[in-house]
């Protein structure tokens, strides 16, 4: 009977031991640290070639997108430091200058950060933007696209 | 006026429940049935409310009456109705009171279905079950009182509403989150049997059987949420995924593993009267879990341990949850000496050890994924910076853990009760295991060289090959002894266990949609190009020109889009229209993805960026194979639950109507 019981324990031990094992070894490969700009202006020497996740908000002028070449490029910034990013592919939706947004890659020996992956930062309640275009203005906008569109 | 009527209206709920739950309780304790029948109308005045309450904030959405914050949050004066009316849902104070209101409607429900029939025991278990929901309901009603009124008043009132996240103006929102809560809140019915038996004193199998059916259909509503809110991204948020272990998705998977592993081990307890703890607290956890999800997901404390202290909502969830917690283990404490089980294990090699294996295999998926999602805050707390685990973490953690279930999904139903032979192994499992083995070689002859891939094809063979397996014996012995036809005997074994054939035929449903997760995940291919008028993209077998760019008009907004001319393998497939939504409220344009739906292969567009005199578009191209199989395994569930739940007696009825037509 104590024997049996034993065997159980042991087989379990095993599996919650393969569990733990597996749990350690998946956060070990895809720890993902969070920092600021600023943060990681501080910490540059031990941060190069790491994971790791920045969140800031894009600097008012500074996104460049190249069409052709897909290149994306913007400044983002947590009021005392900034870093620029750089990243092939487009950007997610609700990405925009003056918002928030959180990049995650890694710190390239020029100073670059080299952007795996861009997560615009939104929230379910959506304030009113401080200077709304009017539907006018964006009308007038699309009709225009419309036309020379159709060219 | 309808901010007064409305807070008075819950307020009143409030008293109402309270007085149901005292009144049950005293009635139960002092046998005096006339105060067992005043709770339960005090139950059905308390749904009579919280639905006029309902109604109060829907005539407010729907009537643009922008005293209300929440109606100005929710809705503009243009939205269509159905989405004013989906508004009710569309953020944290008209959520809880649709909870809240599911709330009320299954202690209703529980009235009806559970007071008349059922087993002699359920007259004593009904007052305290009743007691549990109201009390569970006095939380939602309290948190709707001082927290997050939905009636609250806005000064001054706006002469428009900001209107609904445009991404939430779709139908699936019609219809998504009415599921998801409807299983979560559903999982509540069994919780409270459960502590009604532990209060009586009747924690045997008793509560088990009475809400067998029942906690199966909650987890019909819950999967269903879960499968319909992954098609609902996939279809409209335009990244071309359908689950990104985001927390808000993992709140809802949680009490979705333990709810599982509580349906499998609710049958070993039926059958060998063992793991009457562990079932006791496998319902808890997924009680809890699901207050917990909404905590994690509300209460904002995954965006900054800072944000939770602003609002009282996390506090308070968390509070009831640990109210739950203790309530719930202390009771079990109390009952310990009665919970002491009967049986014991035999064997290893038998289906109890198969279906405890699956009940420690899913604890530990929603063990890791319940850690992933909490990794910040740990690592905040212990650290004190923040460390975030990804995709990449739960992707490598889930994908072992789901290939063990998948083995043991095979194994479980047809592995001998006790102590499994040689011989019930070898008859049970030598076809299946040679049938995968088969299926795997012609893969790899084909060309599949993935490992994982093919380790989780021949898993999914071997189940696939289990199931067939049985139901071919079960049929051809049945159509053997009884002399029926073929067709006749699946039938009636279809009828006559259907809760066996039923879940076999969710196991079937489950194969094929990891059919679909592996290979979609693993042979997905993305291409992302800007093109010139004319100019064309060539991914695969796939061929995509664009034709230039497009505006018009919509109710709500106005939409940009690309024409683009498809076609595979040089036969043409139709056009395409990706295009971006452009809201007046919103400063920056939604996707709008098009794509081609197909059984083998869906072909995925997504307009990246344009310019805005049309001369130039970035198109992004995502084939997805065999993704459908995800969504028509979805659809096998259902039907499997069908098959497994549907009364006795209409079936009865519709067999002998088809009798009377047939002869």
């Amino acid at each position: 009977m104590k024997g049996r019981k034993l065997k159980y324990v042991v087989a379990g031990l095993i599996v919650v031991g393969a569990l733990l094992g597996l749990i350690y070894s998946g956060v070990r490969d895809s720890m993902v640290y969070f920092y600021t700009p600023s943060e990681l202006a501080q910490k540059q020497n031990e941060l190069r070639g790491k994971a790791l996740r920045v969140g800031g908000m894009v600097v008012d002028g500074s996104v460049r997108w190249n069409p052709q070449s897909l290149l994306l490029s913007f400044q983002l910034t947590d009021g005392q430091g900034t870093l620029s990013v750089w990243h092939t592919g487009t950007a997610p939706d609700m990405f925009k200058e003056g918002a928030g947004a959180v990049v995650e890659g890694t710190w390239m020996p020029d100073g670059y950060f080299r952007a795996s992956t861009i997560m615009a930062k939104h929230s379910e309640e959506y304030k009113p933007p401080a200077h709304p275009e009017s539907l006018e203005g964006k009308k007038q906008l699309f009709k225009s696209l419309l036309k020379e569109g159709k060219q | 006026m309808i901010a007064t009527l409305g807070g008075f209206t819950l307020f009143l709920a409030l008293g109402v429940t309270l007085y149901a739950a005292a009144a049950s309780v005293l009635g139960a304790r002092q046998g005096r049935e006339d105060w067992l029948a005043s709770s339960r109308n005090a139950v059905l005045a308390h749904f009579c409310l919280v639905t006029l309450a309902i109604f109060l904030l829907e005539y407010a959405l729907i009537t643009s009456d922008f005293s209300l914050r929440y109606v100005v949050n929710n809705s503009t004066r243009e939205s269509l109705t159905r989405y004013k009316i989906a508004g009710l849902w569309g953020s944290l104070e008209g959520s809880i009171l649709l909870w809240e209101w599911l709330q009320s409607l299954m202690a209703v429900l529980v009235i009806a279905r559970y007071s008349d029939r059922g087993p002699s025991g359920c007259r004593q278990l009904m007052p305290y079950v009743q007691a549990v929901l109201q009390g569970i309901s006095v939380f939602f009603l309290l948190l709707m009182t001082f927290a997050v009124n939905p009636f609250a008043r806005i000064f001054p009132i706006p002469p428009d509403g900001r209107g609904l996240n445009p991404l939430l103006e779709v139908t699936d929102m019609l219809i998504h989150p009415l599921l998801l809560y409807s299983g979560y809140v559903g999982f509540s019915v069994p919780y409270a049997f459960a502590m009604a038996a532990l209060i009586t004193g009747r924690p045997t199998e008793e509560w088990l059987r009475i809400t067998r059916r029942w906690t199966v259909v909650a987890w019909l509503f819950l999967t269903g949420g879960i499968f319909y809110g992954g098609w609902w991204s996939y279809r409209t948020l335009g990244w071309g995924g359908y689950w990104a272990w985001d927390p808000v998705e993992n709140a809802s998977f949680m009490p979705w593993l333990t709810g599982t592993a509580f349906i499998h081990s609710v049958m070993i307890q039926e059958r060998k009267r063992m793991l009457r703890v562990w079932n006791l607290v496998l319902v808890t956890v997924t009680f809890s879990l699901v207050i917990f999800g909404t905590f994690l997901t509300r209460s904002g404390i995954l965006g900054s341990v800072h944000a939770f202290a602003e609002g009282p909502v996390g506090v308070m969830f968390l509070a009831f949850l640990a109210l739950v917690l203790l309530f719930s283990f202390g009771l079990v404490a109390y009952r310990s000496d009665q919970l002491k089980g009967h049986g014991e294990l035999d064997s290893i090699v038998s289906r109890e050890s198969a279906f405890l294996l699956n009940n420690l295999v899913l604890v530990g998926i929603c063990f890791t994924v319940f850690l992933g999602t909490i990794f910040p805050l740990l690592s905040e707390a212990v650290r004190g910076n923040k460390i975030s685990v990804g995709m990449p973490y739960f992707n490598k953690v889930s994908v072992p853990l789901g290939m063990a279930l998948l083995l043991l999904m095979g194994i479980g139903p047809l592995i001998a009760w006790g102590r499994a032979s040689l011989n019930n192994l070898q008859r049970n499992f030598l076809k299946p295991i040679l049938g995968a083995a088969a299926g795997t070689a012609v893969l790899y002859v084909l060309g599949m060289r993935h490992v994982e891939a093919l380790a989780a094809f021949a898993l999914c063979f071997f189940v696939i090959g289990t199931i067939i397996f049985e139901f071919v014996v079960a049929t051809r012995t049945r159509a053997g002894t009884m002399g029926e036809t073929f067709l006749t005997a699946f039938g009636t074994l279809l009828l006559k266990s259907r809760r066996r054939y039923g879940g076999l035929i969710v196991h079937l449903g489950v194969v094929i949609a990891i059919i679909g997760i592996a290979v979609s995940s693993v042979y997905k291919v993305e291409r992302e190009q800007t093109l010139r008028p004319g100019e064309s993209l060539t991914v695969g077998r796939y061929t995509v020109r664009f034709d230039g760019m497009e505006a018009g008009e919509r109710p709500t907004h106005i939409l940009v889009w690309a024409n683009l001319t498809a076609s595979q393998d040089g036969k043409p497939l139709g056009e395409l229209t990706p295009g971006q939504r452009f809201y007046p409220n919103q400063q920056s344009p939604f996707a709008s993805v098009d794509a081609r739906y197909h059984w083998s292969e869906d072909l995925y567009v997504i307009l990246s960026s344009f310019e805005r005199d049309g001369s130039s578009a970035t198109i992004k191209v995502i084939i997805n194979p065999m993704i459908s199989w995800i969504w028509i395994g979805g659809v096998v569930i259902l039907l499997g639950v069908i098959v497994a739940v549907l009364p006795e007696r209409r079936l009865a009825l519709l067999t002998s109507r088809a009798k009377a037509q047939a002869a």
